[in-house]
């Protein structure tokens, strides 16, 4: 199949980037990205610039790959990362458009990669156990509900590629943030210290620059791993409970 | 005092502000909407009489009462919170956003209106204007203005009805306050429901209540507002 690409080339992160024209000639059966290094194998063999863009497991589980394709971050398919979108969803000769993702939290550093560097430092501000657990529990040793534990695992599923960043017309982390909550305040491991999580990670999203929730639900609709707003009401929750119900005064 | 602040100026917390505001607006605009449909005869039991009669003795109630008078200084509040505080956020997320915008927008949402959840501040800024101009000629001028007085039993009452049949008459104003409810019922379409979500309140069992009350609701309460002056315009 023969594919026109529009792709955004940008030297750096201070230069001013624009689009540029391809052609290139793919096999429905490769994925996105590998349509893409058959581009950049043409390109380097014309000993021109490859394109950058990040990828690591193309297994749709690392969260690495990062793009805007035809306007929706991983492309058009639903819960679909753009590594394991295939081919065979565009048709021959179609024009596509590839841009990185964009928010003022998420600089481009190169042509179609990001820094999404502000989401480790969410997580860093708090997106982790430190009371010990103890060695590995038995099975059934620690008492959970089923469907508690699924909604945990729901949100567990997020994978932190900021794609939630990149369709919401407010660039608001929320759905990142409310997924990484819910999936700790869920277990009773992660429910000692789901007060303090709450109010750290909510304080590090909004000193990275993120936007604030309209519940515009863009975020939803195109997270690759489909997760849902509602997690977004459960940090609401657990933060509104633990701005007013928490010890710590400061 | 400090807990209490940060909390009123992180991203949830002013979002909880904008929330709350919205909801007493949503509940306010039920109570406006009784008072005005007695500008509507049938619905004034009196069609003999007087057709300002009970909007005007509404009015003079709704202006002495009391109780009505503390609440109405928590809905001036209200307003300007809400609106301050929603072009604080109108700013923040566009510069949150960033300069360089997608060449191709899709704008796909899940279970809301996506053209009045991604242009909540526009349709906001528009019912501002909107209330300036409503405010300054029915509201200033009941306070304020030299109104013609109309008589009751012996008790004298501002003339607020011709004021209001004066302006329907209008075409050029029933147009423009026809589609300040159009917006209005936008704004109303998904800030209902997105008023629930911001508090938290998301469960399966109750948020698909919440989201049908709140799509009939925007189309209702803007619809009630609007027929008076079609009405007024045509059969009065």
């Amino acid at each position: 199949m023969k594919l026109t690409l529009k792709i955004w080339r940008q030297k750096s992160l201070k230069e001013k980037g624009r689009f540029e024209t391809y052609k290139v000639e793919a096999n429905p059966h490769m994925s996105f990205l590998e349509m893409l290094d058959v581009l950049n194998e043409e390109l380097i063999a014309k000993k021109e610039e490859p394109v950058v863009f990040e990828h690591d497991c193309r297994e749709g589980i690392c969260g690495t790959c990062s793009m805007v394709i035809n306007g929706e971050p991983h492309g058009p398919m639903g819960g679909t990362t753009a590594c394991q979108l295939h081919m065979r969803h565009f048709k021959d000769g179609e024009t596509i458009v590839i841009e990185p993702f964009r928010a003022s939290a998420f600089p481009v550093m190169k042509d179609l990669a990001v820094d999404r560097s502000a989401l480790d430092r969410i997580i860093q501000a708090g997106g982790y156990i430190s009371v010990s657990t103890g060695a590995a529990q038995d099975a059934n040793a620690v008492p959970i509900d089923k469907d508690t534990a699924g909604h945990s695992f729901d949100a567990a599923a997020c994978i932190g590629c900021g794609a939630c960043v990149a369709a919401c017309p407010n660039a608001s982390a929320m759905l990142f943030v409310s997924a990484k909550v819910s999936h700790l305040a869920l277990l009773p491991q992660g429910k000692v210290e789901a007060k303090r999580r709450a109010q750290a990670m909510v304080k590090q999203m909004d000193l990275e620059g993120f936007g604030m929730c309209s519940n515009i639900t863009a975020c939803e609709a195109e997270c690759p791993k489909g997760i849902s707003v509602e997690n977004i009401a459960r940090l609401n929750r657990e933060y509104l409970s633990s701005a007013l119900g928490s010890e710590t005064v400061a | 005092m400090s807990w209490f602040s940060d909390f009123l100026t992180s991203s949830i917390g002013r979002k909880v502000v904008m929330s709350l505001t919205g909801l007493f607006l949503i509940l306010f605009l039920l109570v406006h909407l009784a008072g005005n449909l007695q500008l509507l005869p049938f619905l004034a039991h009196d069609p003999a009489g007087d057709p300002g009669k009970a909007f005007n003795l509404y009015s003079k109630f709704m202006t002495s009462n009391p109780l009505i008078k503390t609440v109405s200084y928590l809905l001036y509040a209200s307003i300007l919170i809400h609106a301050i505080q929603g072009w604080l956020l109108w700013s923040k997320n566009r510069k949150a956003r960033g300069n360089q915008g997608y060449a191709v927008k899709v704008n796909k949402v899940v279970g809301t209106n996506s053209f009045a959840a991604s242009n909540m501040g526009w349709l906001g800024t528009i019912i501002f204007i909107f209330l300036a101009i409503h405010m300054y000629q029915f509201w200033l001028q009941m306070k304020l203005g030299h109104l013609p007085m109309a008589y009751y039993d012996g008790v004298e009452v501002k003339n607020l009805y011709s004021i209001v049949a004066e302006a329907y008459e209008s075409l050029g104003y029933v147009i423009f306050y026809v589609v300040s409810m159009v917006v209005i019922a936008y704004h109303l379409n998904h800030g209902f429901q997105s008023a629930f979500q911001t508090l938290g309140i998301n469960h399966h069992k109750y948020t698909p209540f919440i989201k049908w009350v709140g799509k009939a609701y925007s189309i209702l309460v803007p619809l009630g507002f609007a027929i008076i002056p079609i009405y007024m315009y045509f059969f009065m």
